[in-house]
């Protein structure tokens, strides 16, 4: 479903991924842990196609498609979803037209036809349930005055809504109390099908816990230094990075 | 200061068609023109040497080589058929004016007992009591060029009068249409008086019907009584050449409630002069705008929020989407008189600016001379929001579609604004049309139902 190779991306002259390769294949589910600042965001960004970050090497294919070719509306409509380390607020934007812009935007990409007003309700009515979303929250503007955990699993709900192929996760564990954590995992385990995949970005152990993955990597200074099972994650809660730093050196 | 050629030249038309304006108007109206030529013969069209005319110089425009709208200009009644049908949108009480003039078959006769709405030629006529008392009280021929050029010329506009105590529930919307084949200045006057404990909501629609150039100075003063309320709404969607002054004069007593909104969505040059006083304790109002423009548009919001007297609280919001090489500017006066205690007076410009070329200039002028005062203005003026761009991008909307979204939501505090809920849906919509860039191609405005017109070739 996406193979990276040799990922180099810069910011403002800094390089910052310096030669990724990671393959995911539809049904997996990988996690991918690593020190502050070692460009965990960065990649989820730049797969994104945040173009504050310039791909200077590397090629990246998603379902076979070239994505890095791919304006990052395309890349969603393809089935690519980030939730953010740190959602937007979007004052004056309500939820409710935020989504349905963004469905009917992904259904007229592949050719279907819009959702009537009364089935998109019904939708936003489940999948509100699934992540267990207040419902006072998708009445307001998006984001706009959510706390940190709402702003979480409000990106959780956008990802049930868009139901897409491969969903990158970037701390949404962060900041979700210990029901609400729960609650999000049992809807990313709820959303998971054969054909779909999911990539945690993640520093706990805790999350791995609900969410169990395949594949465990860590990222440092810009490359994957280490993948292994998820027996990884419990090495890393155990011991930190000082190991693998110390192996690198 | 020194008349220039063209204010010499439209002194020399007044006093040429003098008896044809004078023919119709009420002697009060007529007893003005001394008055406005004395003054215009000092003031002339400003300049923008004028401090208050400083990022609009309207002088080129103001010339007395345009036809004069005397008259209907050869619209007939039957030409305004075709947009008469297209009104019944908005639930309302609907007068027309064409080129400043009044005109028959509006639908006022459910009027509540003793409201007038209508000619302002006729009705001046009707009640001399009311005219006396506030004909040219608060639109001052000596303070500015246009008034006093407006005060000359003025033959008719909407005259509107809520007695005591009477509510007017329904909008009395008024269209003004500028059409005809010849280019055209039209100096249209009104007069709004909401007495004690009256309500009335009021709407002005601006329209353009004819690729003519239109030069609008119109006038219009609101008189908002102890306890009575006034909403306001004015609605410019005029071809690209339209340049229009707007002066509008508000008065207001102890308790009064006035909203007063500005939504300019298409226009050439637009100027409005909002003037506000709060005369009583206990007043209040709420001053909003929204320009959208975009090509060689210009529109400047001049406001001068006056506390005149303790207690009272004055909200001033303009907000402006500015694209391509359109230009801007907005000032805002407050003026706190010295034993006006306890005065609250907010202001806030805010301003998105699509392009390079976009140009805005705003000013707040604040002069407090009481020591008891809650006083904020902010000004900002700055791009679309990149990161949120980009998260509305990442979930799998266009650019496009994802430049009108921030666009609206950057105009809906204004939308807000609207009282009328009818008509906020409709403004809703409108403003989303224009951000679509179908406002100007469309075949007709929401509000109204007017037809829209293409654009006039620039000089
Ligand atoms: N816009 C930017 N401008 C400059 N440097 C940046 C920018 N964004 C990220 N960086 C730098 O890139 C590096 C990697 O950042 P990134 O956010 O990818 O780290 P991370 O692994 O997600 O860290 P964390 O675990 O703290 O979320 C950091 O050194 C960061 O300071
Ligand atoms: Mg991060």
């Amino acid at each position: 479903m996406l193979k990276i190779r040799n990922l180099h991306a810069k910011i403002e002259g800094k390089e910052i991924l310096r030669g990724i390769d990671l393959d995911v294949k539809a049904g997996e589910i990988h996690a991918i842990m690593g020190p502050n600042g070692s460009g965990k965001s960065t990649l989820a960004s730049v797969l994104a196609g945040n173009e504050a970050f310039e791909v200077v090497e590397g090629s990246v294919e998603f379902n076979g498609k070239d994505l890095l070719d791919l304006s990052p509306e395309d890349r969603a409509r393809e089935g690519f979803f980030l939730s953010f380390q740190y959602p937007v607020e979007i004052p004056g934007v309500s939820m409710t037209n935020f989504m349905r812009t963004a469905l009917n935007e992904q259904k007229k990409y592949r050719g279907e036809a819009p959702l009537s007003a009364s089935d998109f309700l019904k939708l936003m009515r489940d999948r509100k349930q699934l992540v267990d979303i207040d419902s006072d929250l998708t009445n307001r503007s998006v984001n706009e005055g959510f706390s940190g955990g709402e702003k979480k699993k409000n990106e959780i709900f956008q990802m049930a809504m868009l139901d897409p192929k491969l969903a990158i996760l970037d701390e949404t564990d962060s900041g979700l109390d210990i029901d609400a954590l729960r609650i999000v995992a049992n809807g990313v385990n709820k959303l998971r099908r054969p054909d779909n995949a999911t990539i945690l970005i993640t520093h706990y152990q805790r999350l791995l816990d609900h969410i169990v993955p395949d594949f465990v990597h860590v990222l440092y200074k810009g490359k994957i230094v280490k993948s292994a099972g998820k027996e990884l994650a419990y090495e890393l809660e155990k011991n930190g990075y000082d190991w693998i730093k110390k192996e690198m050196e | 200061m020194q008349l220039s050629e063209h204010d010499i030249a439209l002194q020399r038309l007044f006093a040429e068609n003098r008896e044809l304006i004078e023919k119709d108007a009420a002697p009060e109206v007529n007893a003005a023109r001394e008055g406005a030529m004395e003054a215009f013969s000092k003031l002339g069209i400003p300049s923008s040497k004028v401090e208050a005319y400083k990022y609009t110089n309207l002088q080129a425009w103001f010339k007395a080589g345009y036809t004069q709208a005397y008259g209907l200009n050869g619209a007939t009644s039957e030409a305004l058929k075709q947009f008469e049908c297209n009104v019944h949108e908005l639930d309302s009480y609907t007068l027309f004016t064409v080129n400043g003039k009044f005109v028959a078959g509006s639908n006022v006769e459910a009027l509540p007992d003793g409201v007038e709405a209508g000619s302002f030629a006729e009705l001046s006529k009707k009640h001399p009591e009311l005219l006396k008392r506030y004909y040219g009280s608060l639109a001052k021929v000596e303070e500015d060029g246009f008034v006093a050029l407006n005060t000359l010329f003025a033959t008719d506009g909407i005259f509107i009068y809520v007695p005591k105590g009477k509510v007017v529930e329904k909008p009395i919307q008024v269209v003004n249409v500028l059409t005809g084949e010849q280019d055209l200045m039209v100096n249209q006057r009104n007069l709004i008086v909401v007495e004690e404990q009256a309500q009335a909501r009021v709407l002005f629609c601006d329209h353009t019907m004819s690729m003519s150039r239109f030069v609008v100075n119109t006038v219009t003063e609101g008189h908002v009584a102890e306890s009575a309320m006034l909403d306001f709404y004015n609605l410019q969607n005029q071809h690209n050449g339209t340049v229009q002054v707007g002066a509008y004069h508000f008065d207001q007593e102890t308790r009064s409630l006035l909203n007063a909104n500005y939504f300019t969505l298409h226009t050439g040059v637009a100027r409005n002069n909002i003037f506000s006083r709060l005369g009583g304790p206990h007043a209040e109002n709420h001053i909003s705008g929204l320009y959208v423009i975009d090509k060689n548009q210009h529109v400047d919001n001049f406001s001068f929020i006056n506390h005149a007297v303790p207690d009272c609280e004055s909200n001033e919001l303009f907000k402006g989407v500015m694209d391509d090489a359109s230009t801007g500017a907005f000032t805002g006066r407050i003026f706190v008189a010295p034993d006006a205690q306890r005065t609250n007076a907010y202001q806030s410009n805010n301003n998105l600016l699509l392009t390079e070329n976009a140009k805005m200039n705003t000013r707040p002028q604040l002069e407090i001379y009481a020591d008891d005062v809650k006083c904020s203005h902010g000004a900002t003026v700055g791009q679309l929001d990149e990161h949120a761009m980009f998260y509305l991008r990442a979930r799998g909307i266009s650019k496009e579609e994802a430049n009108i979204l921030l666009m609206y939501a950057f105009a809906y505090e204004v939308i807000e604004k609207i009282q009328v809920p009818a008509l906020k849906e409709q403004i809703r919509e409108l403003v989303e049309k224009r951000f679509r860039g179908e406002l100007d191609k469309c075949d007709s405005c929401v509000v109204c139902g007017q037809l829209g017109t293409g654009r006039v070739k620039s000089e």
